[in-house]
């Protein structure tokens, strides 16, 4: 499978991933090895099968677990606000996103 | 056991011997740690190590003294161990191998290590391993790769290398990793160790950074199947914080049932083109042994080996994609130095934090998800990893247990496979059905190839049962001796 510059560059800006035109066409080479052998999944009949998404699900209902619903997490603001790039007056800083 | 003693230089005890020594009070936690200390300090060269901190580790070994004086009984207490990291640490770094976390410190313990801790066990750091646990080399960790102790040109094996490396070369008893296509598994064969990867949900993915989330599951990795045992019986358990921790009775895992009796299952697609004639040669001689301990051969069949790479290369990178969607540059981790606005800021601190394995795992999942390819690759590969996973089903109403090779060689060089993606998913051939079926597999020392590299035997079982794989490695292991084998020069 073939990847065009325009797929890749739609790629790379739904992964918030940066690439520069330099290296666009190195990318689409080990892409493109990567698909090849992805696409061998094209040709096994799966009609009838239903996905499976939690490997357990195989031999039994996996349903997911409910729990009461109350505050059970412990209080780590500051720790959490501690790993962050720029913080201001408790908050997250990024750049202005609205003019 | 070396002639100096069962702590002596150039010795590898299990636990069980260092369990002895420290309740007969010939040696302190204390002691124990400053040793592996200085055993690891002295092979810095392997590249294992992304933290040590002498003052935090003797700290937690006089805690377990204090709990030894205090006659504490527990089998691991005083232990020393070491985590991958991919765990997360309070107080340790927690890096998962990448430049995106080489600053974050943790505020909270992975389950993992908060229950090893409990049982006694004393950090000696946290270990090296490929970014976010992709790879099968151990070479695309953002701290560089690390050594084979048998043979230190060649890989360890990935993505917990440096778990199987510090336990080959002694300078850890025992260490975690996780395994989500075989990267528990495969460097244990590299680095002739003994590892369990235990049923998808034994042990919480709470604090694992996490990779794919229908895939990741932690394990332990030690010298022997009957020391892997103590440590899942301290690792595993049901877990509220991981929404698909399994909520089942404790099993003890130590009662390490004989296998004679045992029907074990030969997949035919395990031995055929690819499979290296020292490997070959290895797992066969090991399958006859179990016949001789009174287990039956039956041949069966896993339709679609061949099939579980690329079913694996569309579901890994998909849940990878979206787990590592998190690292946005916001909240932690790394960020660009210069950028214009939002949505830049992010995609160069993901550019620059990101290395290439790991970038084109999302380039991969992003497009699988993406709208018009979804039902194509992704549903579809979610389809084939149920035929997958029914096949195993199948095999075992034949069959208590399924064996073959771990992987289809022994360690590579350096620099042999990392040029070239493709090539190095091909390896994982042996380990990624186990892992899509969500079953427990254990890599058990069996042999030495070419080069007196070891060889593993995969042990796979049926949905939770680990105690029959672990009873059956602990009796192939009481009666050969590939896992007390040491490489040249280790622990010297």
């Amino acid at each position: 499978m073939h990847l065009t510059p325009a797929q890749l560059r739609r790629i790379a800006h739904l992964s918030r991933i940066e690439v520069s035109a330099a290296d666009l066409d190195r990318l689409g080479t080990e892409l493109t090895g990567i698909f090849d052998l992805i696409e061998q999944l094209q040709a096994v009949d799966t009609s009838g099968i239903v996905p499976l998404s939690h490997p357990l699900a195989v031999i039994e209902e996996m349903p997911l677990r409910l729990r009461e619903d109350v505050v059970d997490e412990i209080d780590r603001r500051e720790a959490n606000l501690g790993q962050a790039p720029q913080t201001e007056n408790g908050l997250f800083l990024v750049p202005k996103v609205i003019e | 056991m070396s002639a100096v003693g069962p702590m002596g230089a150039g010795s590898r005890p299990s636990i069980a011997v260092l369990r002895a020594e420290l309740d007969k009070r010939n040696v302190s936690a204390v002691e124990l740690a400053e040793r592996y200390l200085a055993r690891i300090a002295a092979e810095s060269v392997l590249n294992a190590f992304l933290h040590v901190d002498e003052a935090r580790t003797l700290a937690e070994a006089r805690a377990a003294d204090a709990r030894l004086a205090a006659g504490e009984k527990l089998p691991l207490l005083g232990i020393p161990v070491a985590h991958k990291d991919i765990f997360v640490t309070r107080g340790w770094r927690s890096t998962a191998g990448s430049k995106m976390l080489a600053g974050y410190t943790s505020p909270f313990d992975a389950t993992v290590v908060e229950r090893l801790r409990a049982a006694g066990m004393v950090c000696l750091g946290k270990l090296n391993c490929d970014e976010f646990a992709m790879g099968s080399s151990n070479e695309n960790s953002a701290f560089g790769p690390v050594q084979n102790p048998w043979d230190r040109d060649r890989v360890p094996g990935g993505t917990s290398g440096a778990s199987a490396a510090v336990v080959a070369a002694g300078l850890s008893p025992a260490a975690t990793g996780t395994d989500t296509g075989g990267s528990l598994r495969q460097p244990a064969a590299m680095c002739g160790v003994t590892a369990i990867k235990p049923t998808y949900g034994r042990v919480s993915r709470y604090g694992m950074i996490a990779f794919a989330s229908s895939l990741d599951q932690g394990g332990p990795m030690a010298q022997s199947a009957a020391d892997c045992a103590l440590l899942l019986a301290a690792m595993a358990g049901f877990d509220p914080r991981d929404s698909t921790s399994i909520d089942r009775a404790a099993e003890d895992y130590r009662a390490l049932p004989p296998a004679a009796g045992l029907r074990i299952g030969v997949p035919k697609e395990f031995f055929g083109e690819g499979l290296a004639a020292d490997v070959a040669a290895a797992v066969h001689a090991s399958l006859r042994e179990f016949e001789r301990l009174g287990a039956t051969l039956v041949d069966i069949s896993l339709p679609r080996t061949k099939l579980s790479i690329p079913a694996y290369y569309v579901i890994a990178p998909a849940e990878a994609s979206s787990n590592l969607s998190r690292f946005d540059g916001v909240r932690y981790g790394h960020r660009a130095a210069d950028y214009d606005d939002l949505t830049e800021m992010m995609a160069r601190s993901r550019a620059e934090g990101f290395g290439a394995e790991v970038k084109r795992r999302i380039f991969t999942g992003t497009f699988v998800l993406s709208h018009g390819y979804y039902d194509a690759y992704y549903l579809q590969a979610q389809k084939v990893r149920r035929l997958i996973a029914q096949d195993f089903q199948d095999a075992f109403r034949s069959c208590d247990l399924i064996m073959g090779p771990v992987a289809p060689t022994t360690a590579w060089k350096l620099g042999d496979k990392s040029k070239d993606p493709v090539a190095m998913y091909l390896e994982d051939i042996f380990t990624l059905g186990v892992s899509l079926a969500g079953l427990p597999g254990m890599s058990v020392p069996c042999g030495q190839g070419a080069g007196n590299l070891p060889v593993g035997l995969q042990i796979i079982g049926n949905y939770f049962d680990e105690s029959r794989m672990l009873g059956a490695a602990h009796q192939f292991q009481q009666s050969t001796d590939w896992h007390t084998l040491r490489p040249p020069g280790a622990a010297a």
